[in-house]
């Protein structure tokens, strides 16, 4: 987790994104729930573009 | 001198794939779809990378680099900043993509670690490096071009952030200079069509392409008026009001099929005129973007050599037209443009622009025909069927060739399978089933008997090389089956104008109406003796016997089923459809000396695509 960690704000720094780092944390936390109450399945009427 | 060699891989998107590269030489490819017979697997090529190693006598520790085709963070950026700038819109795709993405595809490098140590428990992780989707495309295009120089356009679905890209190629680098990002797509356009016509996307847009010459370009005007904002240079953007796959579940929305007064075709339901019509335009669309695009980099940068790749590289009817248009002086196209080509994309890239090794251009074929995948000898083909109790015949390679030619020319079908695996979506005369092209019933009977695919779509030539701008309009040679030309003049038969059904298909509009398209066009195949000797001396043979230089050759499978494999898959479609011989290497087995009780359920085996 900490070399993730490492890398992504090495990837930040090289983006220059760093508006996106507080965007980016909530969106974990909030995805974090998401993981931990279900499931997922992914359409076959779309490019999956995730 | 000590070999390098650099692993590639694409996975966690569509069409997982390995690719092995020795100093540069692509030494193998596979998908992992031929070893799971999933179809466009996306998990990771375990099986694929199992039989690389297998097959080059190697360990993971004899690897010295290896390479994901893409950078995932980059990717997790881009939709981040989708979702929001679409928000609220976009909700309910979020829940759908964060869980994935929180699970498994942010930590890609440790997915991707762990998998590789299970193959070699002490992999060490400074091995692995990453490099970005077009960028693996446009080495996939260029590296093994025989061109010193060239114009590198890649156009697919999406990568991370960009679509369409175009970039230099010179030497041992690539310079990517220009780029159409996310959400505009030409590869996410078509698709977007290919769902509204009622096919499965990221699938088939091969069908829409077949279907569009059914029809007329009747809305091409109201496509380039209302979905695009398209530009002198061939720039453009796609306006979403009409599209959902940025926040939805579903390529296009109300506002889409409100604009051509109808719903969605339901999957399976019977084609209307409007149908075709559509199909028709948007291919007229495509053509248009493309040609456009192309005619102003030419301008720009007069360069006379151009590479293709991305799965917009795979509209053979696009290729032909470039190709015929003469924009560039020479057109080499990557056989695997999809993503599969990814990972050997990668591996070059890494190869040439990290270690920056010099290039040695090979002016025959760096893809050596793109027969780079797993191979099965006679003796293990042998010990299969002693296992399964078929009862074959075996013969030395002449006495084959003339055996099968002979039962094609008598309107046998044939289940070829011989050397190694072709890599890309193009079965090439090694996974093939092959046939008459002059039995005017040919085309109705592979679709429905054995491939039990729609009857609209229409079946490809291989044509000997040398014989190959007697038949068709054809001035360059299109040994990767990626290029549509019209058959010669001489070779048509005039019929009475009608209006295009889908029955036309079986009009005999040629002498090979069975490779001839409703518009007297086909997606050509040229072969030449020193790629693949075999299949060039069974054409030869065939033309020997009835004149004519070319078979049809299809893919060796059923509709959604990957190509055939290993001889054990091979066998299974054999039994499982009306072929009637099936020629394993050396092997020769026939339908009707086989045991009844053998024959298997096949046709509902694999889900349609």
């Amino acid at each position: 987790m900490l070399d993730f960690l490492r890398e992504f704000c090495a990837f930040i720094f090289e983006r220059k994104k760093f508006w996106l780092l507080p965007v980016i944390i909530l969106l974990m936390v909030f995805g974090s729930l998401i993981v931990l109450t279900q499931g997922t399945a992914i359409a076959p009427f779309i490019y999956t573009i995730f | 001198m000590k070999k390098v060699r650099i692993l590639g891989i694409s996975a966690y998107f569509h069409d997982s794939a390995v690719t092995l590269i020795e100093n540069g030489e692509i030494i193998y490819a596979s998908q992992e779809e031929r070893f799971s017979r999933i179809k466009h697997d996306s998990n990771f090529p375990k099986q694929a990378l199992k039989n690389l190693l297998e097959f080059n006598n190697l360990r993971l520790n004899q690897i010295d680099y290896i390479i994901f085709f893409e950078k995932p963070f980059l990717k997790f950026e881009r939709l981040v900043e989708t979702y929001l700038a679409f928000a609220p819109k976009g909700f309910k795709q979020f829940l759908f993509s964060m869980p994935i993405w929180l699970k498994q595809k942010l930590f890609m490098k440790k997915e991707i670690i762990d998998e590789l140590k299970k193959f070699e428990p002490k992999f060490e992780k400074k091995k692995l490096f990453f490099s970005e989707h077009h960028l693996s495309h446009a080495a996939s295009a260029f590296y093994p071009s025989p061109f010193k120089k060239a114009l590198i356009f890649t156009a697919d679905g999406v990568g991370e952030w960009a679509t369409t890209t175009v970039g230099i190629g010179s030497q041992n680098n690539i310079n990517i200079l220009k780029e159409i990002n996310f959400p505009s797509s030409l590869g996410l356009l078509y698709s977007a069509f290919t769902y509204y016509i009622g096919f499965k996307v990221n699938s088939g847009e091969y069908k829409l392409m077949g279907l569009a010459p059914y029809g007329k370009p009747k809305y091409a005007n109201l496509i380039k008026s209302k979905l695009l904002d398209l530009k002198d240079d061939g720039s453009f953007r796609l306006n979403q009001d009409y599209f959902d796959y940025s926040t939805g579940f579903k390529m296009t929305n109300e506002k889409f099929s409100n604009l051509f007064r109808n719903p969605p075709r339901k999957p399976e339901s019977s084609f209307k005129k409007i149908h075709m019509d559509i199909a028709a335009s948007i291919q007229d669309v495509m053509e248009s973007i493309v040609l456009k695009i192309l005619e102003s980099l030419k301008k720009e940068y007069s360069i006379e050599n151009l590479c293709l790749a991305g799965g917009v590289a795979l509209n053979c009817v696009v290729n032909g037209l470039i190709q015929k248009k003469k924009i560039f002086k020479n057109v080499w196209i990557q056989p695997a443009a999809g993503d599969a080509g990814g990972s050997l994309g990668a591996a070059l890239a890494l190869w040439y622009m990290h270690l920056k090794k010099k290039r040695i251009i090979n002016n025959k074929d760096s893809m050596k025909g793109a027969f780079i995948g797993p191979s099965f000898s006679n003796e293990d083909i042998k010990k299969s069927l002693d296992t399964l109790m078929v009862k074959y015949i075996k013969l030395e390679k002449q006495k084959l060739i003339k055996f099968v030619a002979k039962k094609i020319s008598k309107g046998k079908i044939v289940g070829w399978f011989q050397n190694r695996m072709e890599f890309g979506p193009r079965a090439l005369g090694a996974r093939s089933i092959i046939a008459d092209p002059r039995d005017k019933s040919m085309q109705k009977k592979l679709n429905l008997k054995i491939k039990f695919r729609e009857s609209f779509r229409p079946f490809a030539p291989s044509v000997l090389q040398d014989q190959s701008n007697k038949w068709f309009n054809l001035d360059c040679n299109s040994p990767y089956m990626l290029i549509v030309s019209d058959l010669k003049k001489d070779k048509l038969i005039t019929i009475k104008k009608t209006k295009k059904t889908l029955s036309s298909i079986n009009e005999i509009r040629s002498k090979v109406p069975s490779i001839t398209h409703v518009n007297n066009s086909a997606r050509v195949q040229t072969v030449n003796k020193s790629t693949n000797p075999l299949y060039y001396d069974l054409i030869k043979e065939f033309f020997k016997i009835t004149k004519t230089p070319l078979l049809i050759n299809t893919s060796f499978n059923i509709r959604g089923e990957p190509i055939v494999c290993t001889p054990e898959d091979a066998y299974r479609c054999f039994m499982g459809t009306n072929l009637d011989i099936l020629v394993l290497e050396n092997f020769i087995i026939e339908k009707n000396s086989q045991q009844n009780k053998i024959k298997i359920n096949y046709k509902n085996k694999f889900s349609l695509d």
